[in-house]
């Protein structure tokens, strides 16, 4: 299956991207991001939560929709 | 024409609404690049009750963004100098200023004296505090954060939505995210997250539109994307809170926001730019470190000397051991004199060093 990843704030400086598509296989949340720490070894060091189709969700939801957003927290002000 | 005119005649406001307004009592935290945008329209609005609780001054390169400040501000404390400010934009309004840092300790006191509270704070300590002291005391919290062009804004503990814990219910590891006096960002994108700020604080208060819950908008200054995420209410982040209810005012903060240790090398620091070093043994000390401008201030004569310490520079400290040069960090942290490091090697290894590096 074909997804889009968004990435935000401090995740897009790691994938020098905001924006790519992923072709995927597997069945939940945490298995996506398992395959974007392989692409993306870095991002293990940072915090963010997942939304799928603009909607947070736990890790082992199940990936049925075709848009992911990783959510890093900001502090700044 | 009064004051409030472009309000009254809009239908939605009308002068019931302004009541509102005037009746309404506003927490900032935070007097910076959120805080002045949000301070500045909220006081416009003629919201009749406005805190503002900030410990920190202004300084040179706050004038970038924080715009309640100019040249005259340097110095003073954000909280007070923002007061002064707003009192000239409208002196309908009564304003206090709370120059100190928000704490476990003053929070749900402070908390309890108004009806909605807005974070304009810029560390994951202050935002967690808020976040806890606003469920404890039931108070609606207008958020807002940012990160160089990107911000986030959203309306959380309100009318049983979720909290910034059912978001992110722990703060990240230490280190691992970066502030705006770090990492820089863009001078309007406080601008525009504060404004947006400020409108769901006059929404809450005048029942008007759909407030921001349940949700977080991300904004993209530089593609000015925004994409609105929902976020679930998780009971189990806010039973988590409330239970600590009791022991609230006594709770240590238990996480730390420090980007950096206070603790360097030379070896990290000698090819930066814009440092001061600081040199705080006892004058007649040796050896002395040539080839590096130092600024000599005993450790013991510290405080009487805070006027040769240039804020606009990172300091680094040292003297003969690394110890010294550690308390005098932690001395001037108490003092909120950031952006002190202390030089893990003594004189005589950073004279080594210095060699080397004239050396290559």
């Amino acid at each position: 299956m074909n997804i889009s990843i968004k990435y935000f704030g401090q995740l897009a400086e790691v994938t020098q991207k905001e924006e790519e598509s992923f072709e995927f296989s597997k069945h939940s949340v945490s298995d996506l991001v398992e395959s974007i720490f392989v692409k993306y070894p870095d991002l293990k060091n940072k915090d963010f939560k997942v939304a799928q189709n603009n909607e947070l969700v736990s890790a082992d939801a199940k990936i049925t929709g075709a848009e992911i957003a990783l959510l890093p927290p900001f502090a700044g002000g | 024409m009064s004051r409030y005119s472009r309000h009254i005649i809009l239908s939605e406001i009308g002068q019931a609404g302004q009541d509102k307004l005037s009746k309404a009592k506003v927490l900032v935290v935070g007097a910076g690049g959120l805080g002045c945008p949000i301070l500045q329209y909220l006081a416009a609005a003629g919201v009749g009750t406005l805190g503002i609780i900030d410990f920190d001054v202004v300084e040179i390169s706050n004038l970038q963004r924080q715009v309640l400040f100019g040249t005259k501000s340097l110095g003073k404390n954000k909280a007070l100098a923002a007061k002064k400010r707003l009192e000239d934009l409208n002196d309908d309004i009564s304003i206090t200023a709370y120059p100190e840092k928000l704490t476990h300790t003053n929070a749900i006191a402070l908390f309890n004296e108004y009806n909605i509270i807005v974070d304009g704070s810029d560390n994951f300590e202050t935002r967690y505090l808020v976040n806890d002291a606003c469920i404890i005391t039931n108070k609606p919290l207008v958020f807002g954060a940012i990160f160089k062009f990107e911000g986030q804004v959203s309306v959380f503990n309100y009318k049983n939505g979720p909290s910034y814990r059912c978001l992110f219910p722990n703060p990240p590891e230490k280190g691992t995210v970066p502030n705006c006096s770090d990492i820089g960002v863009l001078g309007v994108l406080p601008g525009i997250i504060g404004s947006m700020q400020a409108n769901e604080v006059l929404k809450i208060i005048l029942g008007i539109g759909t407030v921001l819950s349940g949700k977080l908008l991300c904004f993209n200054a530089l593609t000015l994307q925004n994409t609105t995420l929902k976020i679930p209410r998780s009971e189990t982040e806010i039973i988590k809170v409330l239970a600590e209810k009791e022991n609230f005012n006594k709770k240590q903060i238990d996480f730390n926001c420090e980007i950096e240790s206070i603790e360097v090398s030379i070896k990290d620091l000698i090819t930066k730019e814009n440092i001061q070093f600081i040199d705080v043994r006892e004058l007649d000390e040796q050896p002395k470190v040539n080839g590096l401008a130092v600024t000599c201030i005993p450790l013991s004569d510290l405080e009487n000397n805070l006027d040769k310490i240039d804020l606009e520079k990172k300091k680094a400290i040292f003297c003969q051991f690394g110890i010294r040069s550690k308390n005098a960090v932690l001395k001037l942290k108490n003092l909120n004199i950031n952006n002190c490091y202390s030089i893990k090697e003594g004189a005589s290894e950073i004279i080594k060093y210095i060699n080397i590096d004239i050396a290559m």
